[in-house]
């Protein structure tokens, strides 16, 4: 059984990320790193893959931007990694996005499992998720905490599920798509020799042909990035004599500010 | 480069292959050594947990071939990667210097075939912890006086040794060690053996931990040998190449103390540029003034001449790899100039804090006591200018 799992590289959480400009995305000489989140799905992904006997694949669409995420994973322990890219490819639209990935998961073959990151922490997104899932026509089991089973024989997959609240175990048929939370394992940092490895490593890339698919238009269009608007801090010190009286100041002004 | 008369080239490429393991280690040193090195420094325990973390990813045999349990990388990932983990925690990298630099090199370099299978396998894959012990007592710069003996058995089976050894970094809890003690006191240093010895056995006995001033996680202690057996087949190289293994070992050792030099001295320094453009007095950043700025650029300078001293005895341990032309001039000359810049660079950056510079509440004060050791282990500055000076000047 084959599993696989995406990625992206995305801008080091820590950097400074602006509209430039010229309207375009910049996050200065900062380093871009692997998707904080993808990188419990690459742990499950190189783990559940070792349970079954199976081969774990990680891909990635989008511009050569992208190989760095990739290498990241292969030096992590992934077995093969692949960038889907045609130019035309708005990955922005994520139905144009998970037109591709199922197109992708699908040439790979026998794949039994589909692992996400809960989602993209540069877009704050991740319908692309549900959107691949429905492209391929598989079960969708969202914000996994735990998998309880991966039973390659009998295809199916039992899980434990963070609710509002609350957990819930299910029991579903493989294949499926799954999207995991932090915390479901202990992400591994990339080996030396796992480097020395990715270092030397050829990322194939696969075209939308490649893939035999043709693209809906977008169906989003994206007009504009702009920045956020800065927030103005005014800070005022309330006095009193007793705890109490600026305790009670302080519910006065928060009321008056709608804020309770 | 520096000019060097000897056919080196003189390029050394940093390739993808570093980049990406500089990024990792970076990576894995300030999401997990930056948070708890302050409480490994008060309490001085041994951090365990992420000294095995790091052996997972490959940081106790940088250099020891793939077959061998390392990661069978070069001379630079070695100095790249333990730059970066003495920017988090010295006592992190002291660990891992003994551990590549002393302990499995020197297996490397003079053990057998089954030596090196069964004494660099588990330390360079961090199953165990491995340390290297040549100074006594009354023996340090001056290691060749040493009072520990080693005796053939009359079978001929066993070394049986006995002796005070001190100051042996990770002796609390070494499995294995590289020991250097005297098999015919009447050579002279040419009476030196080396032994590799299990510190689980009988006969060996540990001694209570130093309290120090500084890289207080990184263990240190005595080891007293009382009728301990050693099988002959522990004898590292022939009976007297000691003092030649051991000299030779820490010409390699002295890179390694180099980059931990460095990387202490980069982490106070990035502090005190932030530090320099944020603090304000008299109405104006503290960067503004000429002489916070005279600190700034001399530390910047030295930093980087340690660099390139570091990076021009790797060239010369590459050399050495090609040609057998030893390095010690080369080694010795990165050490006593880096350790050096690192104790001048902890001192000014800790100045340009002022008074928090000296307060538990910020990491500078660990940075200057950290520094003070590199002046001092695997040979003193007054040994590395004795060694360098000797070699220029042709005299022994
Ligand atoms: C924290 C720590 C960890 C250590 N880890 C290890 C280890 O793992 N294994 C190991 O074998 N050793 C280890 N050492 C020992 C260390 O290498 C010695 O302390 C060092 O070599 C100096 O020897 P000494 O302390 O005996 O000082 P001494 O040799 O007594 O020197 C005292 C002073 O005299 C100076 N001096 C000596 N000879 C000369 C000379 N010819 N010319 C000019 N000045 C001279 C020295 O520079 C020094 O300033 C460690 C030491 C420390 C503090």
């Amino acid at each position: 059984m084959h599993i696989v799992t995406f990625t992206r590289s995305t801008p080091d959480t820590t950097a400074k990320v602006e509209v430039n400009g010229k309207g375009e995305v910049t996050w200065g000489d900062a380093a871009t790193v692997v998707n904080p989140w993808d990188e419990y799905s690459l742990e499950e992904a190189i783990v559940q893959a070792k349970n079954v006997g199976g081969k774990a694949t990680v891909i990635a669409i989008g511009t050569e931007m992208h190989n760095e995420a990739l290498k990241h994973s292969l030096a992590m322990g992934l077995d093969a990694a692949v960038r889907v890219w045609s130019d035309g490819l708005d990955v922005t639209d994520s139905l144009h996005w998970a037109t591709a990935a199922a197109a992708a998961v699908n040439k790979v073959g026998d794949v039994g499992l589909v692992i996400f990151g809960k989602e993209s922490v540069d877009t704050g997104t991740d319908q692309h998720i549900y959107q691949t899932a429905r492209k391929l026509g598989w079960t969708m089991l969202s914000y996994v905490a735990k998998i309880l089973e991966l039973d390659a024989a009998n295809k199916t997959i039992k899980v434990e599920k963070v609710l509002e609240g609350g957990k819930q175990v299910l029991t579903a048929k493989l294949p499926a798509v799954i999207s995991v939370m932090k915390g479901i394992n202990e992400p591994r940092y990339p080996s030396f020799i796992g480097i020395r490895k990715a270092s030397k490593a050829e990322i194939p890339v696969w075209s939308l042909s490649d893939l035999g698919v043709t693209l809906p238009a977008a169906s989003t269009q994206l007009v504009g990035y702009s920045n956020l608007p800065v927030q103005e801090v005014v800070t005022e010190i309330i006095d009193g004599a007793t705890p109490q009286e600026k305790a009670e100041k302080l519910v006065e002004k928060l009321l008056e500010a709608k804020v309770l | 480069m520096a000019v060097q008369t000897s056919h080196t080239p003189l390029m050394l490429t940093i390739t993808e292959e570093h980049e990406m393991l500089l990024n990792a280690v970076r990576d894995f040193a300030q999401k997990e050594i930056v948070p708890i090195a302050e409480k490994f420094d008060e309490s001085g325990d041994f951090p365990m947990d992420t000294i095995k973390k790091m052996a997972g990813m490959g940081l106790m045999g940088i250099e020891v071939p793939e077959e061998y349990g390392g990661a069978g990388m070069d001379v630079l990932a070695y100095v790249l990667a333990l730059t970066e983990i003495a920017k988090a925690d010295a006592s992190h990298s002291t660990i891992m210097s003994v551990n590549n630099s002393l302990y499995c090199n020197g297996i490397m370099l003079f053990g057998t075939e089954e030596q090196k299978q069964k004494w660099v396998k588990p330390v360079a894959s961090g199953e165990k912890i491995g340390a290297y012990s040549l100074t006594e007592p009354m023996s340090g710069s001056d290691a060749a006086t040493m009072a520990s003996r080693a005796v053939l058995n009359a079978a001929g089976t066993h070394y049986i040794i006995n002796g005070r050894k001190s100051w042996v970094t990770s002796g609390p809890v070494a499995d294995y060690i590289v020991l250097f003690t005297m098999t015919d006191p009447s050579k002279g240093s040419k009476g030196i053996s080396a032994f590799l010895i299990d510190a689980n056995q009988k006969g060996l006995i540990r001694g209570k931990k130093e309290p120090k001033l500084g890289i207080r996680a990184s263990a240190t202690s005595e080891i007293i040998f009382e009728d301990y057996e050693c099988p002959v087949e522990n004898l590292l190289g022939k009976e007297g190449d000691g003092f030649k293994i051991a000299m030779s070992v820490l010409d390699a050792g002295r890179i390694g103390i180099a980059a931990q030099a460095l990387g202490i001295a980069e982490a106070a320094y990035e502090k005190a540029v932030a530090y320099a453009r944020e603090r304000q007095a008299f109405g104006q950043a503290i960067g503004q003034f000429q002489m916070i700025q005279q600190k700034i650029a001399d530390m910047k300078t030295r930093i980087e001449a340690a660099r390139h001293l570091i990076y021009n005895a790797c060239l010369a341990k590459m050399r050495y790899k090609a040609t057998g032309a030893r390095y010690t001039l080369e080694a010795s000359m990165a050490k006593l100039f880096a350790s050096e810049t690192a104790m001048f660079v902890t001192d000014e950056a800790l100045q340009i804090h002022g008074g928090m510079g000296y307060s538990k509440e910020m990491p500078l004060e660990r940075y200057y006591r950290d520094a003070r050791i590199t002046r001092i282990y695997e040979g003193t500055s007054e040994i590395q200018r004795m060694v360098i000076a000797r070699n220029e000047l042709g005299m022994r």
